[in-house]
C-alpha cells in the first residue's frame, strides 16, 4: 500500500539521453502501464524505480519517502522479470521463500505465506519442483508468486507476458489484473503490447524517445490521443493519417488527396491555409458506393472473421486502411467518406492534437 | 550434437587415425608397458643382470614407511595447492567480472603465468626467495623472519605449494570467469530486490551456480598437483631438503634415476598411473554430467 511519485526523473548513458525528466504520481493501488516501442526508455524507467540503475536527475518518492538513493535491496519493491529470473538451483517453494527468509521471518509464517500464494496461483502441486521442470506459464506464475509473498509496497512488471504464447497471454493478463486489484498493490507495468496496455491499465503512459507523450486513462488515450504518435500507436489497426490544409474559415479541411471535408464542432480550427494532419480510425471510415467524396483503391483484403481489413491507397498515393463488416465489398475501387465526428486533428508541424478553444 | 561421417573402405580412416595412434603408442603404451615389465624385475646397480621378482617390488613399496610418508605428503600438497589455486582463481575472476576499465589488461596479466614454462617459473621464484640475495627474503629479514628454503623443510614445502598454485591460478581464473559470466544478471537482480546483498548473495546465488565448475576444477587441480608438478619442484628443491618436498612424482625420479632402484621406481610409476587413470575417469564422468 503506497503511493509512488516520480519527479523530473531523467537518465543518460554517456551522452545518450534515454529518459528526459518524467513526472507522474501513482495513487495507492493504482496500476500504471508504460507502453512504447523498443528504445523508448520504458525499461530504464522501471529499472530506475527498482534501483538497478541510478538516475541522472530527479527524485523517486515511495509513500512520500525519498528512495532515490536507497539500495535496491531495501526499497521493498518486487519485480517480475521478462525472463522470470527464477533461482534455478532452488525449488519453487525456496524461490518464493527466499525474500521472506532474508527478512528474518519465522519458518512457520513463511510456509503459511508461500502456501497461500501457491494456492492463489495454482502452484501448490509444484512447490517441490525446480524451475527447470516447469513450463513457461508455470514459471511465469512462480515469478508472480515470488513477488506477491513479500507483500511489497510496489510491484514492477517488466513485460512479464512476452515469453508466453498468444492464448496463454490473454489468460494470464486477466489473472494479473484480478490479482493486482485484489491485493491492491500499486504497480508499474511495462509493455510494448498496446492491447496488454489498454486492458491492464488504470492509467497509461505512452512513451516516445524518453518522453511521456501522454499519461491518461486507456479510454481517454484512445478517444483523445495527445499527439500523432500516440494516435498511431494506440489502436489496432492503427489510425489513418491524411495531410490537409484548413479552408472555409477553419471549418473545413482540404485533403491533399483532393476533396474538402467538414470538420466537427461549431468553432474555427484555425486560420485558413494552416497545415494539419487529419486522423481517422479504420473502423470509422464509411463506404458510400458511388456517392462518397473520396476515392480508395483496394490493394489487399485481410479477412478477420467477423470483419475484414482493406488495405489500399487514396488518390494521392497515401496508404489507407478501412475496417468493414465481413464480407467486404468486392471491388478494386471504392468511394468513401470521413465522418466529421470521428476526425482527429493534429498540428502538421508539432504533431500535437488540436482542440477548439 | 554428434556428427557422424561414414567412410567407404578402411584405408582412408586407418590413414587418418594412424599418426595419433603412432604418437600414443610411442609415447604412452610403449613406456607404460616397459614400466609394467620393469616393475616386476630387479636390476643390479650396474644394469648387468636382471631377474624376475613378481610382485615383490609392489609389496616392498606398500610396506615402506617412506612411501607412506610420501603419499601423505603428496596428498597434503595436492589439497593445499588445489584450495589455494582455486580460491585465488575465484577471487581474481570475481574482480575481473566486475571490472569495467582495464578489463582486458587485467585478464591478460592473469593468464600470463600459465604460458610460462614450469621450470622457468621456479627460477623466477628462486630470484625472489634466494636465501642470500632474494628480494622477498631480504624483505622478510627486515621483519625478523629468517627465510631459507634450502635448509628449512616447512619453508621449502610452503614455497613449492606457492609456486605450483601460482602456475594454476590462471587456469582456474579462466574457468571461473566464464562460469561467473554465465550467471544470469537478471537472477542476481531479482535476488537483490529480494533483499540479498554482498556475501550472502554470493553464497546463496552465485556459489551454487559455480558448483559444476568447482567440481570439475577440483579434480583437474588435484591431477595437476599430483602428477604435473615435477618440473616445478625439481627445479626448485629437487625434493629436499631431506624429504620435505619429496612428492610421489619426484620420488619416482629420485629412486629410479638417482638411486638406481629401477624396479622399485617402475612399480611406483605403475601405481601413479593407476591413480591418474582413476582420477581421469572421475573427471570425464563429471564433465559428461555437465554437458548433458
Amino acid at each position: 500500500m503506497a503511493t509512488l511519485e516520480l519527479q523530473g526523473l531523467a537518465k543518460s548513458f554517456g551522452n545518450t539521453k534515454v529518459l528526459h525528466g518524467l513526472d507522474v504520481k501513482l495513487d495507492d493501488g493504482e496500476m500504471l502501464v508504460i507502453v512504447g516501442g523498443s528504445g523508448c526508455g520504458k525499461s530504464t524507467l522501471l529499472r530506475l524505480v527498482a534501483g538497478l540503475e541510478s538516475p541522472t536527475a530527479g527524485r523517486i518518492l515511495l509513500d512520500g519517502k525519498d528512495i532515490t538513493h536507497v539500495d535496491p535491496s531495501k526499497r521493498d519493491v518486487a519485480m517480475v522479470f521478462q525472463n522470470y529470473a527464477l533461482y534455478p538451483h532452488m525449488s519453487v517453494f525456496e524461490n518464493m521463500a527466499y525474500g521472506l527468509k532474508l527478512k528474518g521471518m519465522p519458518k512457520a509464517e513463511i510456509a503459511k505465506r508461500v502456501e497461500e500464494a501457491a494456492d492463489t496461483l495454482s502452484l501448490s502441486a509444484l512447490l517441490g519442483r525446480k524451475p527447470g521442470q516447469l513450463s513457461g506459464g508455470q514459471r511465469q506464475r512462480v515469478a508472480m508468486g515470488r513477488a506477491i509473498v513479500r507483500e511489497p509496497k510496489l510491484f514492477l512488471f517488466d513485460e512479464p507476458l512476452s515469453n508466453l504464447d498468444a492464448k496463454l497471454r490473454v489468460q494470464v493478463r486477466a489473472d494479473i489484473r484480478k490479482l493486482q486489484k485484489r491485493l491492491n498493490v500499486t504497480s508499474l507495468y511495462v509493455t510494448h503490447d498496446q492491447v496488454e496496455a489498454m486492458t491492464l491499465a488504470d492509467r497509461l503512459a505512452v512513451m516516445e524517445q524518453g518522453v511521456a507523450a501522454q499519461i491518461a486513462t486507456p479510454l481517454e488515450v484512445f478517444a483523445r490521443p495527445a499527439d500523432q504518435f500516440v494516435a498511431g500507436f494506440i489502436g489496432d489497426p492503427s489510425m489513418n493519417f491524411c495531410k490537409a490544409v484548413l479552408c472555409a474559415g477553419g471549418h473545413g479541411a482540404k485533403l491533399a488527396a483532393g476533396p474538402e471535408v467538414a470538420l466537427p464542432g461549431e468553432a474555427s480550427w484555425g486560420p485558413e491555409g494552416m497545415a494539419v494532419m487529419l486522423g481517422i480510425r479504420p473502423q470509422h471510415v464509411v463506404i458510400e458506393p458511388g456517392t462518397g467524396p473520396l476515392g480508395f483503391a483496394v490493394a489487399l483484403e485481410e479477412p478477420l472473421g467477423s470483419e475484414a481489413l482493406l488495405h489500399g491507397t487514396l488518390p494521392d498515393g497515401e496508404a489507407f486502411r478501412i475496417r468493414v463488416p465481413y464480407p467486404a465489398p468486392q471491388a478494386t475501387a471504392l468511394t468513401i467518406s470521413l465522418p466529421a465526428a470521428h476526425l482527429h486533428l493534429f498540428d502538421a508541424q508539432t504533431g500535437k492534437r488540436l482542440e477548439i478553444a | 550434437m554428434e556428427r557422424k561421417t561414414l567412410f567407404r573402405g578402411w584405408l582412408l580412416p586407418a590413414a587418418l587415425v594412424a599418426p595419433q595412434l603412432l604418437i600414443t603408442f610411442v609415447f604412452f603404451f610403449w613406456p607404460a608397458g616397459q614400466a609394467l615389465v620393469e616393475s616386476t624385475q630387479a636390476t643390479d646397480a650396474f644394469g648387468l643382470s636382471t631377474m624376475f621378482v613378481g610382485a615383490s617390488n609392489f609389496l616392498a613399496l606398500l610396506t615402506d614407511p617412506d612411501y607412506h610418508a610420501a603419499i601423505l605428503r603428496t596428498a597434503f600438497f595436492c589439497v593445499a595447492v588445489t584450495i589455494l589455486a582455486m580460491a585465488a582463481g575465484l577471487l581474481f575472476a570475481s574482480f575481473a567480472n566486475r571490472a569495467i576499465k582495464g578489463r582486458f589488461l587485467y585478464r591478460t596479466a592473469l593468464i600470463w603465468p600459465y604460458a610460462i614454462a614450469p621450470a622457468l617459473s621456479s627460477v623466477i621464484f628462486v630470484f625472489l626467495f634466494q636465501p642470500q640475495i632474494g628480494m622477498i627474503t631480504n624483505l622478510l629479514a627486515r621483519f625478523g623472519v629468517n627465510f631459507n628454503y634450502t635448509a628449512n623443510g616447512s619453508q621449502a614445502l610452503a614455497l613449492v605449494i606457492l609456486i605450483a598454485a601460482w602456475k594454476q591460478v590462471s587456469y582456474n581464473f579462466i574457468f571461473y570467469l566464464a562460469a561467473l559470466q554465465s550467471v544470469p544478471r537478471s537472477m542476481l537482480e531479482a535476488a537483490t530486490l529480494d533483499g540479498a546483498r554482498g556475501l550472502h548473495r554470493f553464497r546463496t546465488m552465485i556459489w551454487p551456480m559455480l558448483m559444476p565448475t568447482t567440481l570439475f576444477l577440483s579434480v583437474t587441480n588435484i591431477v595437476y598437483a599430483a602428477f604435473d608438478t615435477f618440473d616445478v619442484i625439481f627445479a626448485l628443491t629437487g625434493g629436499g631438503p631431506g624429504t620435505s618436498t619429496d612428492m610421489l612424482v619426484v620420488k619416482v625420479y629420485r629412486d629410479g634415476v638417482i638411486n638406481l632402484d629401477l624396479g622399485g621406481s617402475a612399480a611406483q610409476s605403475v601405481l601413479l598411473m593407476a591413480g591418474i587413470i582413476a582420477l581421469t575417469a572421475l573427471q570425464m564422468r563429471l564433465t559428461r554430467g555437465r554437458a548433458t
